[in-house]
């Protein structure tokens, strides 16, 4: 870590700090430095620089904060751990570097973590998506007993066997902030590392939001509408897939990106059902199944795009 | 002779993996090497977090030379024969093979192969990528450029490096020098992760293990197990506390650390409200501590706790007992939020009275409003065998009706039954499903429930495995067996039994537990009527119509069997107006039952061959109606000391002499009497014989009315003596037609006379 940064920018003081050393980390290790997704998504691994870019042949290192939403995680406002919305700071690798471990430690001592002061340890733990229809195995990642990352090879996405495999690191950034910062509750996070009436915290930018969507995600989502739009963008998703297979000439395929985000969409809306409890639980697979049907369909069509590393037959 | 070494070092394997692995490793070179043709005097696998290790001594340094003869076709044979053996025996030309001679068979082909022996180490060079290439991991992965390319190397996670030396404890060992996926076999290894990252090169186990050691690696398991234990007790033990040992954990902690340094950590005293068991499981399976007891106490736990940390820390581990400490303060807030809101109302109420008045719940009590929320949302328990609700339903009436039968009271054994799913709906059993059964029953007590039921609901899923209690309160044993029996009835209803190596719903451990539970509680019932009943539970559906006529219907057949006379008469009533599950009753098909009640029987002389009964006395005294557990163990025992007495062996004798005379007479089709006639005996034997075989036969089979298998035994032996003299005496075959098939008839009456209590054709020698 660079000592000469000022003390409201060292990510021991500062929640932005945290995420500006993490791109300055991963930037100066040759990835490129992606802003979120602007879709409401569940995880990092949504993002289609992920989901998408990890499949095909194709180099690819990137590195992005993706706010993410887990409706069901909603407490309104008064659990100091647990969030309805949250920042995963995310990696991709294709293919992983031989180093990856070394290189996910060095993040960490740059974010100010001693590895001869604190234990970290690599934890067995397979990670998979079922609406993603992805899996790889890797590990939680252990910081003196506490989840700070995951960290997996991706092995299948979409359905489709990774060649090459990307290494996938997910911060979990408020978690680690408050380790960093030595903070017991969320909304006590200094996030702009300045002190006395110029300091602003994590609750005075995120506590309101909290409070008001629990109760959206909770009691007030309308969930008519919400079956309605899982099935419009359902039907949509299959409908772009379909038309833009028909537009590609040579077996190419010319509208993925904007068939995945509607099989985003999908899986958001069905996070939201859940969260109102309309779901049940023999619906809940096949809601699952649905969404990585669109999903599967969009990795497949993703293989024969340029991004996809596909060359149409001459 | 020289030494092997061997280290595959890879990023962290799973601790559960690690044991096995290196087990495999050690099983799968040695076997290689045997079989090119090398010996060795000692192997020892070691493993760590980050590397599987081989130490192999004494390893012969080149195989031997070997010679074989392969033969071939005779001379004459034609061509195609003889370029097939040539290629089998690898010779290009004909030239090459000799003839030998044969009076027999005249001249023929054989080719002299020599083949020279080879190095050890062109031996393990060639075997190493085959082993790590075919390794048995439980779940393996491709990584990184290579993984580009279908077919590259699978670990069970990135393998990082080799090293293999080989070599004479006098001389300096080499590099046995091989590749695979672009890792190349090397002697530099790395210390600790952070410790001693940087190489180190070796050259046997000795200075490997020595030098790891300083590079802050111990390299065997038990080792770091005896050190994290040692320390943890002498940790505790200065703190006034006594560690709670734990094998499992402890191996697991093993794996997760190449140097491990255990610290104690605490949390605030207030969390020990929450159940101790809760505290552990909650402590164990998130953070991989162990728990303390102040010292001498075995009921309650301290607010310290145990971590094996992987580093000697800069600050002696303040920091990391601080952190560890914090996690466990939120993870216990998270558990004692569990434990208390398991105990309060639930939002809604209104939502469950339906369900409630269905099992007669009260919904002011915590764990029956769980119950109502249980079938009120509809939770499946099998896709084919409908919801929870619809099971508890089921074993609630059967546990009532078998009440009587084991001495319970059927209202007691009705509310444990009602409650003994109802924690599947509490926080605590969704975070730990383990803890299933225990929290039922510490719920219960809570809310004031009977002592016997609040046990019921922790012991009706016993015994767990052959080595588990087997519950003796009634009330537990009505609600134990109701809960089986529903299981077994169920998965047979629907056709998914067992089948080879898959049972999916622990059938067989259903079984045998029903089986233990009835054996050790003496229970003397015959399952066949109540398999009926719950079978045709299954098949009438949940929401039968007039349900106050299938009631008593079924809790009579139950009692005295689908056919009995007081069974009848309700269903007759019942024709009145007949329902429309009153078909599935008069026209009952007993193969479901049939079919479980030899599932049973299979699973009970399991029982009974493990608990060192030897087979053909089992299948002697088992008939496939046989459909009272107890009563087959009984005769099984009684058959077997009758068989180690004299009277026993002789008896035996003479029923298959008998029993063999008769078949083969049988099978030349002679004439044997239907009826034995008294006025064709001839001699004093046979009439002895018959007096004592009917005497016997009424005897033996009063005796097994009255389920007294010794007595009936007993009644069998005095036949012996009556046998012995008449295969003495009397020949059977006489040349009276007359005369030889009232004898036959005579033997078949001693055959009829033995078999109601055993059949002897079974019984071997």
């Amino acid at each position: 870590m660079s000592v000469d940064l000022p003390a409201h920018m060292r990510p021991q003081n500062s929640f932005q700090g945290l995420i500006l050393t993490l791109h300055n980390y991963w930037a100066e290790r040759g990835c490129i430095i992606l802003q979120p997704y602007d879709m409401e998504v569940g995880a990092g691994t949504f993002h289609p620089a992920t989901t998408l870019r990890a499949l095909g042949p194709r180099r690819w290192n990137a590195a992005y904060v993706q706010p993410s939403r887990r409706p069901k995680d909603g407490r309104y406002g008064e659990n100091p751990n647990r969030l309805q919305h949250y920042y995963q700071y995310q990696v991709i690798l294709k293919p992983n570097p031989p180093n990856l471990q070394e290189l996910y430690l060095g993040s960490l001592e740059a974010i100010g973590i001693d590895p001869l002061l604190h234990d970290i340890r690599f934890v067995e733990d397979d990670w998979e998506s079922p609406t993603l229809g992805a899996w790889g195995l890797g590990w939680e990642c252990w910081c003196d007993g506490m989840e700070v990352s995951q960290f997996t090879y991706f092995q299948q996405v979409c359905g489709i066997e990774c060649a090459p495999v990307s290494g996938e690191l997910t911060y979990g950034l408020e978690r680690l902030a408050m380790y960093v910062q030595g903070v017991d509750n969320v909304y006590d996070l200094n996030f702009n590392g300045l002190e006395g009436a110029d300091k602003v915290t994590y609750g005075e930018v995120f506590l309101q939001a909290e409070q008001e969507y629990s109760r959206h995600n909770f009691e007030y989502a309308d969930t008519a509408m919400l079956l309605r739009h899982f099935d419009d963008a359902e039907k949509e998703c299959k409908a772009l897939l379909d038309a833009g297979a028909k537009a590609g000439e040579g077996g190419a395929h010319r509208m993925v990106l904007p068939a995945y985000d509607q099989a985003i969409k999908a899986s958001h809306v069905f996070n939201l059902l859940d969260a109102r409890g309309v779901i049940s639980v023999t619906e809940r697979q096949s809601y699952i199944l649905r969404v990585r049907n669109l999903a599967k369909a969009c990795g497949e069509a993703f293989l024969l795009t340029d991004a996809g590393g596909f060359s149409a037959a001459a | 002779m020289p030494d092997l070494l061997l280290e595959l070092r890879s990023e962290e394997i799973p601790a559960r993996m690690q044991r096995k692995a290196a087990g495999d490793l050690r099983k799968m070179v040695t076997d290689g090497l045997v079989e090119a043709g090398l010996t060795y005097e000692a192997a020892r696998e070691y493993w760590t977090p980050r590397r599987l290790v081989l130490d192999l001594r004494g390893l012969t340094a080149r195989s031997k030379d070997v010679h074989e003869e392969i033969k071939g076709p005779s001379t004459k044979a034609p061509p195609q024969a003889v370029e097939g053996f040539l290629r089998k025996a690898g010779l290009s030309d004909v030239s090459q093979a000799h003839v030998h001679s044969d009076p027999k068979k005249g001249d023929f082909y054989v080719a002299h192969i020599s083949r020279p022996g080879r190095a050890a180490e062109e031996i393990i060079a060639d075997l190493m990528p085959g082993v790590i290439r075919t390794f048995p991991w439980p779940k393996s992965m491709r990584w990184g450029q290579a993984s580009a390319k279908p077919g590259s190397l699978r670990w069970v996670r990135p393998l990082q490096s080799i090293v293999c030396t080989f070599g004479p404890e006098t001389e300096e060992p080499v590099v046995v020098d091989f590749e695979i996926d672009g890792i190349r076999s090397g002697n530099v290894t790395y210390g600790h992760r952070f410790h001693a990252p940087g190489p180190i090169t070796v050259r046997r186990f000795d200075d490997y293990v020595a030098k790891l050691d300083a590079a802050k690696v111990v390299v065997d398991a038990d080792r770091r197990k005896e050190i994290i234990l040692t320390e943890a007790q002498n940790l505790a033990f200065a703190s006034g506390l006594d560690l709670v040992e734990d094998e499992g954990l402890l191996e697991e902690v093993s794996g997760l650390v190449e140097w491990p340094v255990v610290l104690l950590g605490a949390f605030e005293e207030d969390f020990l409200s929450i159940p101790p068991e809760v505290i552990r499981l909650t402590i164990r399976a998130n953070q991989k501590c162990f728990v303390t007891r102040p010292q001498g106490r075995e009921d309650v736990l301290s607010n310290r706790f145990v971590v094996t940390s992987n580093i000697e820390a800069k600050d002696h581990g303040k920091e990391i007992a601080h952190g560890n400490g914090k996690v466990v303060r939120a993870r216990l807030s998270d558990a004692l939020y569990f434990w208390k809101t398991d105990q309060a109302d639930l939002p809604d109420l209104d939502m469950l009275s339906a369900s409630a008045e269905k099992f007669g719940l009260d919904l002011k009590k915590p764990l029956d409003q769980r119950m109502a929320r249980l079938d009120r949302l509809g939770v499946t328990f099998h896709a084919k065998l409908g919801t929870q609700g619809e099971r508890v339903a089921r074993i609630a009436r059967l546990a009532e009706e078998l009440a009587p039968l084991v001495g319970a009271d059927p209202a007691l054994a009705r509310r444990a039954a009602v409650l003994a799913k109802a924690d599947l709906q509490t926080e605590v059993v969704g975070e730990f499903p383990e803890l299933q059964g225990l929290m039922g029953r510490k719920y219960a007590l809570l809310q004031g429930e009977n002592p016997s039921v609040a046990a019921a609901l922790e012991e009706h899923y016993k015994p767990q495995g052959p080595s588990d209690r087997v519950p003796t309160d009634p009330v537990s044993v009505a609600v134990a067996l109701a809960d089986k029996l529903d299981t077994l009835t169920g998965f047979w209803a629907i056709d998914e039994k067992p089948t080879g190596s898959k049972d999916p719903y622990a059938l067989r451990r259903a079984a045998l537990g029903l089986i233990r539970i009835v054996l050790e509680n003496g229970l003397n019932f015959s399952i066949d009527p109540i398999n009926d009943v719950q079978v045709l539970r299954h098949q009438i559906g949940a929401s039968p119509v007039a349900p106050e006529k299938l009631g008593p219907i079924l809790s009579s057949a139950v009692r005295g069997g689908l056919f009995s006379q007081d069974t009848r008469a309700l269903v007759a009533k019942a024709k009145a107006d007949p329902p429309r599950w009153l078909n599935l009753i008069e026209e009952h098909d007993p193969s479901v039952s049939d079919d479980l009640r030899t599932f049973l029987q299979d699973r009970l002389k399991v029982y009974l061959r493990d608990n060192g009964v030897s087979h053909d006395t089992i299948d002697a005294a088992i008939t496939p109606e046989s459909c009272n557990l107890l009563t087959i163990v009984r005769r099984v025992e009684a058959l077997g000391s009758f068989l180690d007495s004299e009277d026993g062996r002789n008896l035996l004798a003479g029923t298959k002499r008998a029993a063999n005379i008769l078949a083969a007479e049988e099978k030349k089709g002679t004439a044997i009497a239907e009826a034995v006639d008294p006025a064709l005996f001839r001699d004093e034997a046979e009439k002895n014989l018959d007096a004592a075989v009917n005497q016997a036969e009424k005897e033996a089979g009063q005796a097994i009315q009255n389920e007294d298998f010794s007595a009936a035994m007993r009644a069998l032996s005095a036949l012996r003596e009556p046998v012995d003299s008449f295969f003495e005496r009397v020949l059977v075959n006489d040349e009276d037609q007359a005369v030889r098939a009232n004898r036959l008839a005579l033997l078949s009456r001693i055959r009829a006379a033995t078999g109601q209590v055993a059949d002897f054709s079974k019984i071997a020698g």
